[in-house]
């Protein structure tokens, strides 16, 4: 057992944080949040030739051939300063699926743009009825000649306002089956709308799109929903090292005004009710740590699928928790400057929803995980 | 990063498995089986059959009689231990007054307590608490003067001692000198129970049970080769014996084995047609302790993988006594509420509850105590907030 980085990984997680640091602090999240696109295309790409938006794809597609430890390393330090690139969305989400689902021919035509940072790729897996539930797909998929039709709705596509490739999961006559997209196709409706970290997602439609038979990805049915259980347990452990970057940029926050606030002629940081409520944020920061490394490396070292759904739950509640009271006490113990839309904290904490909601909310999670075999190993009834 | 085990400390793990199963005699086994709470004969009888085997004291150095295990083995073979429901050895020597011998105590004293430690033929406690000294353990009034005569004549009391009335000897933070700052007037003695003016008088615990006493002296002569450390140098020693007594608390394998046993307590307990383990209510919050408990072993092992390669325990481990504490009371509320009426149930003959549901009650009032002892958990978030989150005093 070993929880130690390689020089590599160490190497990676201080480039990143010198970039949210130098290159991308909350500032130009601000001046993101109101353009029109939330990002910049231009640090998209020099993401892409820095090596990061390739990191869990192989080298064989340009990537950087790392795992899930690694990405989740980049995405905490991102989070510090909430880099507003969709990496989550576009370079964990919908490029593991494209990893999960397509075939070799497939993975370069899609995955090497998106590495280079020339790409973004969106994940349309979400319908209005269907919850947290990647199986409850409406949208259907027709054959037309040689060739697909398709029809339905997707919602909250991640970075879908910007995407240049679409992956849609539709239900074929022998299942589901996940379709790649081009953004100017016939029949695709694209309305941006903003989620409320002043990130952008898109409402899809699609009205009878053709698109080629080249563009189903592998074989529908099981290996389709294995790709996308895939694809969303690695976003899911994602959103996890994100949520510990956020609880640790509120803690140190929150513990600085402590430090410097005063109130009845003492820092605040001097009254016993505050700081225990402080040691909570900090045990709960720890806590979403453990949970999230844990995340991590099921994503990564070939576990069954049960075990990673295990972790993966596991930290997903436990951000919910923790992650939710440590940005909740954030804010509260700011007082009234925490309200105001100038004090960075209340990013912070709308983000933090957002981390918690996207993949699965905590019932959800708890759910699943209850319903795991591991749950009820050994009770003989 | 890797969570695996090498398969070096999967065989060890195995083979401590294997032993302790066969190992244990089989009344102690039979009480295991349900959680059963046992009583001292049995600890003891539990303590001399790992004293035989080697394994008392793992986490001593291998020549006062540990194990010479790297750390990972020290963790797998307490993890087994507890997972297993074998009786908890007394930590009063093992795992406090014998560590700080280790470290601070003369030869002489290393000489004539350690074996005795290791084999179970004397046994400990520990005089800490007073009356009006609890959480300010400095504030203790219990002094020992010097007679002039080689000795130290000791007059006081101390409380909430567990295990006095079993002790041989008894490991006391006394007052030499109240001269100066209230910590610089401790010394840390060790005092024979037999020694004439000690008195014991046994509480009973709201578990019902015995464990812990009132202790008083009353002119108890000690001899001056019984003072551990430098005169008036005891809170050291006493800060030192507290970071190890915190350690043990995490229990990470009792919450598991409890978040187990209110699974199948509520695999068999029906409600309205069906077992209460498939209402979704109830399994979801036995699914939220048992996240809980995943995210507190985790820590555990970034903790131990960080002793494992020498490193100082990391922010990570002072969670673990407020956790971990915290885990096996809420183990314990649950178990409770699984069990309904059956939780009313106060040590009735066998067959009234299962045997697995009749030391719950007990239980569940005596787990109160681990947010308490070792430093309550109100103190361990004021050290936390001090020492790692360097916030302001008043
Ligand atoms: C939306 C909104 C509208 C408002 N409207 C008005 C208005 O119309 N008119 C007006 O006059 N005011 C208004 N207020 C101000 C409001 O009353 C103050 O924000 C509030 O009293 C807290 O003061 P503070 O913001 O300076 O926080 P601080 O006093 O700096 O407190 C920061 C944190 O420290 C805690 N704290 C401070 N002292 C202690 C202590 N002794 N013990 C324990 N904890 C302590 C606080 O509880 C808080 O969590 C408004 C505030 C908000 C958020
Ligand atoms: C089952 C059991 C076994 C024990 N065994 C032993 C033993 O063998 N030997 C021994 O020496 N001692 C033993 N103890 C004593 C134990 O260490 C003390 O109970 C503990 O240190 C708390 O002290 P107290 O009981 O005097 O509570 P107090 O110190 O009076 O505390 C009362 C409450 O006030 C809170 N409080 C006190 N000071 C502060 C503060 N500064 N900030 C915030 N909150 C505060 C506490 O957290 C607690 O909630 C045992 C206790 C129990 C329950």
């Amino acid at each position: 057992m070993n929880f130690d980085l390689t020089d590599d990984q160490k190497m990676l997680r201080d480039t990143a944080a010198a970039f949210a640091k130098k290159e991308s602090p909350v500032a130009r999240k601000r001046k993101m949040m109101a353009s029109e696109a939330g990002f910049d295309r231009d640090v998209w790409r020099q993401m892409g030739e820095l090596g990061w938006l390739g990191i869990l794809f192989p080298e064989a597609v340009g990537g950087y051939g790392g795992t899930m430890v690694d990405a989740a390393l980049v995405l905490e330090q991102f989070a510090a300063t909430l880099v507003p690139e969709p990496y989550l969305a576009s370079a964990v989400l919908a490029g593991t699926a494209v990893l999960a689902a397509g075939d070799a021919e497939q993975q370069r035509r899609w995955l090497e743009p998106l590495c280079a940072g020339d790409s973004v790729v969106a994940l349309a897996w979400a319908e209005r009825d269907g919850r947290f539930d990647p199986t409850a797909v409406t949208t259907v998929a027709e054959r037309a000649g040689g060739d697909w039709t398709l029809a339905g709705q997707k919602v909250w596509v991640l970075a879908g306002h910007a995407a240049d490739v679409l992956i849609v999961s539709a239900r074929c006559p022998d299942g589901i089956a996940l379709f790649s997209v081009d953004r100017g196709a016939d029949g695709l409706t694209v309305r941006p709308v903003q989620t409320m970290d002043g990130n952008r997602a898109a409402m899809v439609r699609l009205d009878g799109v053709r698109v080629a038979d080249d563009r189903r990805l592998g074989d529908p049915g099981e290996a389709a929903e294995r790709a996308l259980a895939t694809a969303l347990d690695w976003a899911a452990a994602g959103a996890c090292a994100e949520g510990v970057g956020v609880c640790q940029a509120v803690l140190d926050m929150t513990v600085d005004y402590l430090k410097t606030r005063e109130q009845f002629g003492v820092k605040i940081g001097a009254f016993q009710a505050l700081q225990h409520r402080a040691v909570d944020m900090f045990i709960e920061t720890e806590l979403c740590r453990s949970h999230a490394i844990e995340a991590a490396i099921r994503c990564s070292d070939g576990s069954d699928p049960d075990v990673r759904a295990g972790a993966v739950s596991a930290a997903k509640v436990q951000l919910a928790t923790g992650g939710k009271f440590v940005s909740q006490q954030g804010i509260q113990l700011h007082g009234g400057i925490a309200i105001t839309e100038e004090h960075d904290i209340g990013l912070y904490f709308k983000r933090m929803h957002v981390l918690n909601t996207l993949f699965g909310d905590e019932e959800h999670h708890v759910a699943r995980f209850a319903a795991l075999p591991s749950f009820v190993e050994g009770i003989e009834a | 990063m890797d969570l695996s085990f090498t398969r070096e400390h999967i065989a060890f793990r195995d083979e401590v498995r294997a032993w302790i199963q066969q190992a244990m005699p089989p009344a102690i086994r039979a009480k295991a089986a349900v959680g059963a709470s046992f009583d001292m004969d049995e600890v003891m009888q539990w303590h001399r059959i790992l004293y035989e085997k080697g394994w008392v004291a793992p986490h001593w150095p291998k020549e006062y009689g540990g194990t010479g295990w790297d750390a990972t083995r020290r963790f797998l073979f307490r993890e087994e231990l507890e997972m297993s429901g074998a009786p908890n050895l007394s930590p009063f020597g093992l795992s406090m007054v014998g560590p700080l011998l280790i470290q601070f105590g003369s030869d002489a004293q290393k000489a004539r307590f350690l074996p005795k430690i290791l084999s179970g033929e004397e046994v400990w406690c520990q005089g800490y608490s007073e009356p009006n000294a609890g959480s300010d353990l400095a504030s203790l009034q219990c002094r020992a003067d010097d007679d002039g005569a080689g000795h130290f004549v000791v007059n006081g009391q101390k409380t909430w001692t567990t295990y006095a009335q079993y002790a041989d000897w008894i490991f006391c933070l006394v007052r030499t000198d109240s001269s100066g700052k209230k910590q610089e007037g401790i010394s840390f003695l060790l005092i024979d129970m037999k020694s004439p003016g000690v008195e014991v008088r046994p509480m009973l615990t709201i578990a019902g049970t015995p464990a812990f006493c009132e202790t008083f002296f009353d002119n108890v002569v000690v001899p001056k080769e019984n003072l551990v450390g430098p005169l008036h140098g005891g809170w050291t020693l006493a800060k030192a014996l507290l970071g190890h007594e915190r350690t043990l608390i995490a229990a990470v394998g009792d919450s598991r084995r409890m978040i187990r046993k209110v699974k199948r307590i509520a695999a068999r307990t029906m409600a309205g047609g069906r077992r209460l383990l498939d209402d979704p209510g109830y399994r979801a919050r036995i699914a939220r302790l048992e996240v809980k408990l995943r995210g507190l072993q985790m820590a555990n092992y970034r903790a131990l993988a960080g002793a494992q390669l020498g490193r100082a325990p990391g922010p990570e481990s002072s969670i673990l006594k407020i956790r971990g504490s915290e885990i096996l009371q809420e183990a314990y509320v649950l178990a409770m509420e699984v069990m309904g009426h059956n939780s009313l149930s106060w040590f009735n003959e066998p067959g009234v509850v299962s045997d697995e549901e009749q030391p719950v009650a007990p239980g569940f009032n005596y787990a109160r105590a681990t947010t308490i002892y070792g430093g309550t958990n109100e103190i361990q978030r004021n050290v936390i907030a001090k020492l790692i989150l360097g916030l302001p005093t008043r």
